[in-house]
């Protein structure tokens, strides 16, 4: 067995670890006995309604970042390119920011074709926000050929920037008690997920989003030896790139809207699968899926544990983790990332 | 005893191509014959790339006729047309973090389904073409690691695990020493010998003129010639393509004219 194959084994196996095990530790570390003697308690109800939705919450929304960050990467062929540096956060935050500002009923409910259609309406938000700010970057390559990946990302940290600085404005502008709402949920959190509606809601737009991409994996790995070979070797480049950008922009909504912007586990999680599995699609996204799951649940069992019976925004601590140990990384890895 | 018929592999015809207001390629016409190694030759600025970036579909669009056995360009899909024609770049830009093997592999994309995993047949036609371009020994080394030379074979490889009959190269020798010159000719004779159809675009001449058995010279955007080596290697003409005066001397074994560099008009050292 390749060392790739071995470590791709390894990633998946702590991934299924911590999912099994993160629920039961928190402020109260819950038996797996409490769960069969006694079945309705409060402690398994927390367990059930509370600790077991929103650790699966955090590992599809950690996965989902990965994922996403692996697809622009290769897209972009550069290695800063990831939801939050290319303005698709933003613009998911903005379209949640606005929905929240507009104060719009949290669903649409649809009487179609006989069925009643419950459609949660900040994920769609976040979506239209998303695809605003990718559409946009995209838009700028359409406009003019010839520009450089570097330029490109410029171009999403000038549009992150600009929403940013919108979502800002709407928390201003907003009555205090919505603003403190804004606020809090930028920060990046998974506190809000009781029971399974927001996984539920969550659960469309990862799914779509990472078979879109896994279905992709080679035209990803031609994408990464350029444009021009890719066209040579059969990819029809352009189609490719908007069913991406599309993928991209359907995982980074359903996670924006569930749980805001977090930040860094789409720059760092695609990084060290790199340099564990290796640069072809096929494992890379898998992996990712994995470590991406696994950091989030992490740092959100840690979030929910440190400060006991406070809980910390687990945004602050993927980046206050994240940041440190990405420069370590940078500093002794002899292979470019 | 007739002649078998001569099958046609690419037809250009009144083709124009231009970046903006710029016009790059004007009123190319001509033909490559199935199993011709063509070479396409011409001052910097030319065209030569842009026209062979034309023929893959690298650059679409432009106004005229191109056709790949018969069917114009555009009806092509694009992994459709990459099974028949396989493109080699020159191998100097920036290179993938890939190893050989994976990247001679990626070539078996126009193969490739979303569903299915890489099949041994892909495996096989990679290996294949690794030990055709002579790069096997490489096979788990890293793209970067590997000198201009070794770099250039496995692109070349990997075009093969395309399986076309087609290769189009862009300056498959320029920049590498005298010894990997060598096994690059070599190579591609012998797959011109098996059958393949050769156009390769390339600033030196005198490799272009033994190897090859058309060529075409681009000046301008347009074709100031095509025909066979012994046509192209007159002073006059050499003249008109490059606008300078080429000093020519009979090849050693084989007497064909070649292009030799110019001596300086006196000697400086002998004024000491």
């Amino acid at each position: 067995m390749s060392k790739e194959r071995a470590f791709l084994y390894i990633l998946a196996g702590l991934a299924l670890v911590v999912l099994l095990t993160a629920p039961f530790v928190g402020m109260e570390t819950i038996w797996p006995q409490t769960l069969w003697n006694e079945p309705a308690s409060p402690l398994a109800a927390i367990f059930w309604k509370i600790r077991l939705p929103r650790v699966l919450a955090a590992f599809l929304a950690g996965a989902v970042l990965a994922v996403s960050g692996a697809a622009l990467q290769a897209v972009f062929r550069n290695p800063l390119a990831e939801p939050f540096t290319l303005g698709v956060s933003s613009g998911a935050a903005l379209g949640a920011a606005l929905a929240m500002y507009l104060a719009l009923p949290p669903a649409l409910i649809l009487h179609l074709m006989g069925t009643t259609w419950n459609i949660p309406t900040l994920p769609w938000c976040a979506l239209a926000g998303a695809l605003a700010a990718i559409g946009l970057v995209y838009g700028l390559t359409r406009l003019r050929s010839g520009f450089s990946s570097t330029t490109l990302l410029l171009a999403g940290v000038a549009v992150s920037f600009f929403f940013s600085s919108m979502v800002l404005f709407l928390q201003y502008v907003c009555d205090p008690t919505r603003t403190f709402h804004m606020i809090r949920w930028v920060m990046g959190g998974l506190d809000r997920i009781v029971g399974y509606d927001d996984l539920l809601a969550m659960a469309p737009f990862a799914l779509a989003g990472t078979l879109l991409i896994l279905f992709r994996r080679y035209e990803l790995d031609l994408l990464l030896t350029g444009e021009e070979l890719a066209i040579a070797r059969g990819v029809e480049v352009v189609q490719v790139k908007q069913l991406l950008f599309a993928a991209a922009s359907l995982l980074v909504a359903g996670v924006v809207a569930v749980c805001g912007p977090i930040g860094f586990v789409g720059l760092i999680a695609p990084h060290i699968c790199r340099l564990l599995v290796g640069p072809r699609h096929g494992r890379l996204l898998v992996a990712s899926i994995c470590f991406g799951g696994l950091f989030l649940v992490l740092a959100d069992t840690l979030a929910r544990t440190l400060l006991a019976p406070t809980e910390l925004p687990v945004g602050i601590l993927t980046a206050l983790s994240g940041g440190p140990f990405f420069l370590w990384l940078l500093l002794r890895s002899k292979q470019a990332l | 005893m007739s002649c078998p018929p001569v099958e046609i592999a690419l037809e250009v015809a009144k083709f124009s191509f231009r970046f903006g207001q710029k016009v790059i390629l004007e009123d190319i016409s001509f033909q490559v014959r199935r199993g011709e190694y063509v070479s396409i030759i011409g001052p910097n600025g030319a065209g030569k790339t842009t026209l062979l970036k034309c023929l893959t579909g690298i650059y679409p669009g432009g106004q005229g006729v191109i056709r790949w056995f018969g069917r114009p360009l555009g009806e092509y899909k694009q992994k459709e047309l990459a099974r028949r024609i396989s493109y080699v770049p020159q191998a100097d830009g920036r290179l993938p973090p890939f190893t050989v093997e994976e990247f001679v592999l990626l070539g078996r994309y126009p193969y490739l389904s979303p569903f299915t995993t890489i099949q041994p047949e892909d495996l096989q036609a990679a290996r294949q073409a690794m030990e055709a371009a002579q790069v096997m020994q490489f096979a788990d080394r890293l793209l970067e690691t590997l000198s201009g030379g070794g770099r250039q074979k496995v692109f070349l490889a990997a075009a093969l695990a395309q399986g076309a009959d087609v290769l189009l190269l862009d300056e498959p020798t320029t920049f590498l020493d005298y010894r990997c010159q060598a096994e690059i000719r070599q190579l591609l004779r012998r797959l011109n010998g098996t059958g393949r159809t050769i156009l390769a675009v390339t600033h030196d001449v005198n490799p272009a003129v033994l190897d090859s058995r058309r060529l075409l010279a681009l000046r301008e955007g347009r074709i100031v010639f095509c025909g066979p080596p012994d046509e192209l290697m007159q002073p006059e003409v050499l003249r008109s393509i490059y606008n300078a005066e080429l000093v020519l001397t009979p090849h050693p074994s084989t007497g064909q004219p070649i292009i030799v560099p110019d001596a300086p008009a006196t000697s400086t050292f002998d004024s000491h």
